[in-house]
């Protein structure tokens, strides 16, 4: 009989058995993280499902092409092989056929003709959508390199992060983004929301969102922008009706008024930042950089740069590029004693 | 030739169409309804260019080599007056109603396109004043009449160019 | 008809000093000279945008990666890009039509020797003009500046106020006398071919190399050109205040991508036309048979020719055009893919019913056909524009546009580097070390290249320096990396090839793949004057009708 068969299959199992337990909690636990893929084929959006579906039909008829003509390619690389034996004799010298030559003309004509009539159905579809009574308006402005959000009905304005609600089918309630850039070109892309649309300067571009499900969708710049393109991303927080009515509500009211930290107001507002940003209900209305009056309703800073916490902050007051090198903030060259006060005034703008 | 001719009629189409894409679309400045006067002399000049050079070129062909002298002299003439005739346009332009390169998007469309155009010109009376040397040396033979028709060739394309320019600036443009 | 070279008896020449060499190959006006000049002078751009590539490939290996800053890394793909479209493949492609087109039509020389000349010195000077940006370029970083805004150079990117200091200049004035150089050679082309074949050769018995270099330099003319004017309005922009791309005046950043696409497009089947070239010639020749349906493979390029200067807003299908606009541009877009598909088939063709001998040039054409097939389709993915709104700017479109250019373009170059390397230096290039190198670049260009399309489905753009880990494009992006290194590999063996043969490959013959074309006739190298008679054709393959009088091509077509 050998030895530990038995005993040391049963403690393989228990071992197995352990970790995938093991893998299952840790799975379970782990912070999953709440933004979503940016996989064009996992579309949450009408636009993008609409692009889906087409492309699913696109990557059928090729794939039926790929596999009719690279078999033709690798049979005849295989049947017609120069074989030893046929050494110095000429094979049979054919110089065409017409009735090949229209065939493998028409055939492709006719799959082109199919292939555009479903891509122009679906053009029209997404870019002649005509706007329903009930849409939220966002006017959409591209910098080099974070992206301003301004809700012109509702008097907001914001920066880097857009919420906007979630539609019900039933009735629906898609946002519509008007597209303008105040420097160079950049590209408005969450995958799974919408394809991408251009912002450009001296023009108005326009697209549709009408996500069902709530979530935070990723996205990121997709126009070479300059020196922190790679940087210009994108969070789109698709809210329940109500929690995006709260947030408005929110972000309608002017700057938090803290006591405590006027120390920290008084450096902002006698610094050259009231050149570039703004707080409504201070002295700073800068419109360069983006609007601070709700910064801590951000999860991020410098457009998904960094986390939103006081120690970020507080490195990208003082060195800018250490976190974003070639952005267009400057280092504030502030004292240390400046910067903790300056941070915790900011830290107050929920 | 030809194929140059092909490459910078290219060239001056992506020219003219920045030129019509812009009309009407400067924020400031003058405009050219109030600034252009059309230069019918010097465009008559310009084009009875193409006339005599083409009838030097065939005197040439047939070895009348006087008479090829005075057509080419003349072709000479008639461009350099179109060239003075740019020359007097822009400095009233610039002097007069401050229209420069930098002025507006019509003072950017109408220099490059019209100054484009006389570069070409210009390099085309260099080469013309060149033959016009060798001839006066006594140094042009009836039997370089080809390469001289393939020059002619280059200024009948600068003369049909201004067709064109014209056509653009002072009809469709104004 | 006769083409050896002339035996003098005792001839006696003076060994030459390196000096005098030097001297005649710089001011050489002889075809093969100048061909073998763009040649190798594309082969060095070659090695330095290859480096280029691995520096962004290892940048990208993983996320939030510090190989090198943000700046280097743009100034990286934008040179990387720049001199591979402009320094390697353009020149390379003219090196070959140069010296092969006189050869291959019974020419002595190109119409315009010293036109020649002087447009190979125009891009030769371009190509360094370029590269000294990174010494003088200066700019808001301080010194060493090549440009850094894409190989596109878009407005208002370019404009005086976001690209300060030179680099932007260097792009510019560096392409603008490279187009000159390239206007000229197109020109030189267009007028051999139409106005130097030998006796009996009209235009429907050219080798469709010939046909081939033809329309590639038409499109020249006119691809070229619209650049050339672009460039010329984005330095008035620049330094005489001109606002022809400056938004704030009204002008329209839409209007530069116009330009640059009308160029940017057909340019990309400049390249593409001299690729179909080689193949053209080395399939037949290694499957024994003509060409399958010659005439339709002539009459395909020349729609091609035409409808891809109908095609270039295809790269702009996402600046929010019209839906009629959108739809136009994408019927021609599809529409070009079916003569490119046709020719497909008649290789495949051509190969049916041969008996194929799987030499080194023949396996690169079959690596081509391969990819030049999957490449088309993919390109069919992306003319369909909701696509493409998904697809573009991402790196399913930089994995689409290598697998055209390198699983295209390049493998077809190598076939025709083993395929005429014979001819141009009269050795063989060794069989053992191509095979190695075709495999070996097989599977570093399918390793990166296919995988890469699959960071682009997953969301990942281009021209980004780095990307968040939570992405999960991590490990696609190493396994790009290490194919990348492959392929590397892969061209050293092939350089090591290129040089060793040169001195120890086996000698070649007139001769030695048994093939059709004219310049088969003469020695290898060939003489100066290439053939000592004007040879006097009666059909496509001349040498063919020579070699089997009993049953020559002149009988049948």
């Amino acid at each position: 009989m050998r030895h530990g068969n038995k005993p040391t299959r049963r403690r393989a199992k228990r071992i197995l058995a352990l970790l995938f337990c093991y893998v299952t909690v840790a799975g379970a636990v782990t912070p999953r993280s709440p933004l979503s893929s940016t996989n064009i084929f996992a579309p949450a959006s009408t636009p993008a499902k609409t692009i889906f579906d087409l492309s699913i039909f696109v990557l059928a008829v090729t794939l039926v092409i790929f596999v009719v003509v690279s078999s033709l390619l690798a049979y005849s690389a295989v049947k017609f092989r120069g074989r030893a034996a046929d050494a110095g004799r000429e094979p049979p010298q054919v110089y065409g056929s017409t009735q090949i030559e229209l065939a493998w003309t028409v055939i492709p004509v006719l799959i082109v003709a199919v292939l555009f009539v479903a891509t122009a159905r679906v053009i029209h579809a997404i870019e002649d959508a005509p706007k329903p009574g009930q849409t939220l308006d966002v006017t959409v402005i591209g910098h080099q390199f974070w992206w301003e959000f301004r809700y012109p009905k509702l008097g907001i304005v914001t920066a880097n992060e857009l919420h906007i609600p979630a539609s019900d089918p039933a009735h629906p309630t898609p946002t519509f983004l008007k597209l303008l850039s105040a420097d160079t070109d950049h590209s408005f892309w969450v995958p799974e929301l919408a394809g991408k649309t251009d912002l450009i300067p001296n023009r108005v571009n326009q697209m549709w969102l009408d996500p069902p499900r709530p979530g935070i969708y990723a996205g990121q710049c997709a126009q070479y922008c300059g020196t922190q393109h790679a940087k210009m991303l994108l969070r789109v927080s698709v809210d329940r009706p109500a929690d995006f009515a709260a947030w408005v509500i929110a972000q309608q009211q002017a700057a938090a008024q803290d006591a405590r930290e006027i120390a920290g107001k008084r450096v902002f507002e006698t610094t050259a930042c009231i050149n570039c940003h703004a707080v409504s209900g201070t002295a700073a209305s800068g419109r360069f950089g983006p609007d601070l009056t709700h910064l801590m309703s951000r999860a991020t800073l410098a457009s998904g740069a960094a986390e939103n916490t006081p120690a970020s902050l507080r490195l990208w007051i003082q060195n800018p590029d250490a976190i974003k090198p070639g952005s267009l903030m400057p280092a504030m060259k502030l004292s240390d004693a400046d910067l903790d006060v300056v941070t915790a005034y900011l830290e107050t703008l929920r | 030739m030809a194929g140059l001719i092909i490459a910078e009629s290219a060239i001056f189409t992506i020219f003219v169409v920045a030129y019509l894409f812009y009309v009407g679309k400067s924020l400031t400045g003058p405009t050219p309804a109030q600034v252009l006067e059309t230069p019918v002399f010097y465009t008559i000049c310009l084009l009875s260019s193409s006339v005599t050079i083409h009838f030097a070129a065939r005197s040439l062909e047939r070895g009348r080599q006087a008479a090829f002298l005075g057509l080419w002299s003349l072709t000479v003439l008639l461009g350099g007056l179109f060239l003075f005739g740019t020359a007097e346009e822009w400095h009233r332009l610039i002097y007069e109603h401050g229209l420069t390169i930098s002025t507006n998007l019509f003072g950017t469309t109408y220099y490059s396109m019209v100054g484009l155009h006389a570069l070409h010109v210009t390099v085309g009376l260099l080469l013309l004043l060149t033959v016009l040397i060798f001839s006066l040396a006594g140094r042009l033979r009836q039997n370089e009449s080809g390469r001289i028709g393939v020059l002619a060739m280059y200024w009948h394309f600068v003369d049909a160019v201004w067709v064109v320019v014209f056509t653009a600036v002072y009809i469709i443009g104004r | 008809m006769s083409s050896n070279a002339i035996a003098i008896e005792n001839l006696q020449r003076e060994p030459q000093t390196w000096t005098e060499i030097l001297h005649q190959w710089v001011t050489t006006v002889d075809h093969k000279r100048l061909g073998i000049l763009y040649i190798l002078y594309a082969l060095s751009y070659l090695l330095i945008a290859g480096i280029e590539a691995l520096i962004i490939r290892i940048q990208l290996m993983h996320s939030h990666n510090n190989f090198v800053s943000p700046q280097a890394f743009n100034r990286m793909f934008t040179m990387h890009g720049t001199t591979m479209i402009f320094f390697v493949a353009m020149p390379v492609l003219f090196g070959f039509a140069n010296y092969l087109v006189p050869l291959m039509i019974g020419a002595r020389d190109m119409a315009f020797p010293r036109l020649n000349a002087f447009s190979f010195w125009l891009t030769a000077i371009g190509g360094l003009l370029l590269y000294f940006s990174f010494l003088g370029g200066s700019g808001l970083y301080g010194a060493g500046n090549a440009p850094d805004v894409g190989w596109w150079s878009y407005a208002p990117l370019t404009a005086k106020a976001f690209s300060p200091g030179h680099s932007s200049d260097y792009w510019t004035v560096a392409l603008l006398v490279s187009g000159f150089g390239s206007v000229g050679t197109a020109i030189n082309i267009l007028a051999t071919i139409l106005c130097m074949r030998c006796p009996g050769m009209h235009l429907g018995r050219m080798p469709l190399l010939v046909w081939l270099n033809l329309v590639m330099s038409g499109m020249v003319l006119i691809a070229v050109t619209p650049l050339t004017a672009a460039q010329v309005m984005l330095l008035i922009d620049r330094y005489l205040g001109g606002h022809f791309f400056d938004t704030q005046a009204g002008g329209s950043a839409t209007l530069w991508m116009h330009f640059f696409w009308i160029f940017g497009h057909p340019e990309v089947y400049i390249l593409i036309l001299p690729a179909f070239a080689f193949v053209s010639e080395i399939v037949p020749v290694f499957s024994r048979k003509p060409i399958f349906g010659y005439p339709v493979m002539v009459g395909a390029t020349i729609f091609i020719g035409f409808v891809s200067m109908s095609v270039w807003a295809h790269h702009m299908f996402t600046i929010g055009m019209n839906s009629y606009a959108n739809s136009f541009f994408t019927i021609t877009s599809m529409a070009v893919g079916i003569p490119t598909g046709i020719k497909i088939f008649n290789w495949i063709g051509t190969m049916w019913g041969g008996r194929i001998q799987f030499k080194t040039p023949m396996l690169f054409c079959l690596g081509f056909l391969f990819q030049f097939l999957i490449a088309g389709l993919t390109g069919i993915m992306l003319a369909s524009s909701p696509f493409d709104w998904q697809l573009s700017n991402s790196y399913f479109v930089v994995a689409h546009f290598h697998y055209v250019i390198v699983g295209g373009i390049l493998f077809a170059l190598f076939a025709a580097f083993y395929y005429w390397y014979p001819k141009f230096t009269g050795r063989m290039l060794n069989e053992r070390i191509g095979k190695l190198h075709f495999w070996l670049f097989l599977i570093g260009f399918h390793l990166t290249f296919d995988v890469m399309h699959i960071p682009g489905i997953l969301g990942m753009p281009r021209r980004i320096y780095t990307y968040e880990p939570a992405r999960g494009w991590d490990t696609l992006n190493l396994i790009v990396t290490i194919g990348a290194f492959i392929q590397a590999l892969a061209i050293l063996v092939f350089v090591c090839n290129l040089i060793v043969s040169y001195w120890r490959g086996a000698r070649a013959g007139k001769d030695p793949w048994d093939a059709w074309t004219l310049e088969w006739s003469v020695s290898s190298p060939p003489p100066a004057y290439n053939f000592a008679s004007i040879p006097a054709v009666a059909s496509r393959r001349p040498l063919w009708d020579l070699k089997h009088p009993e049953d020559p091509d002149s009988r049948y077509e």
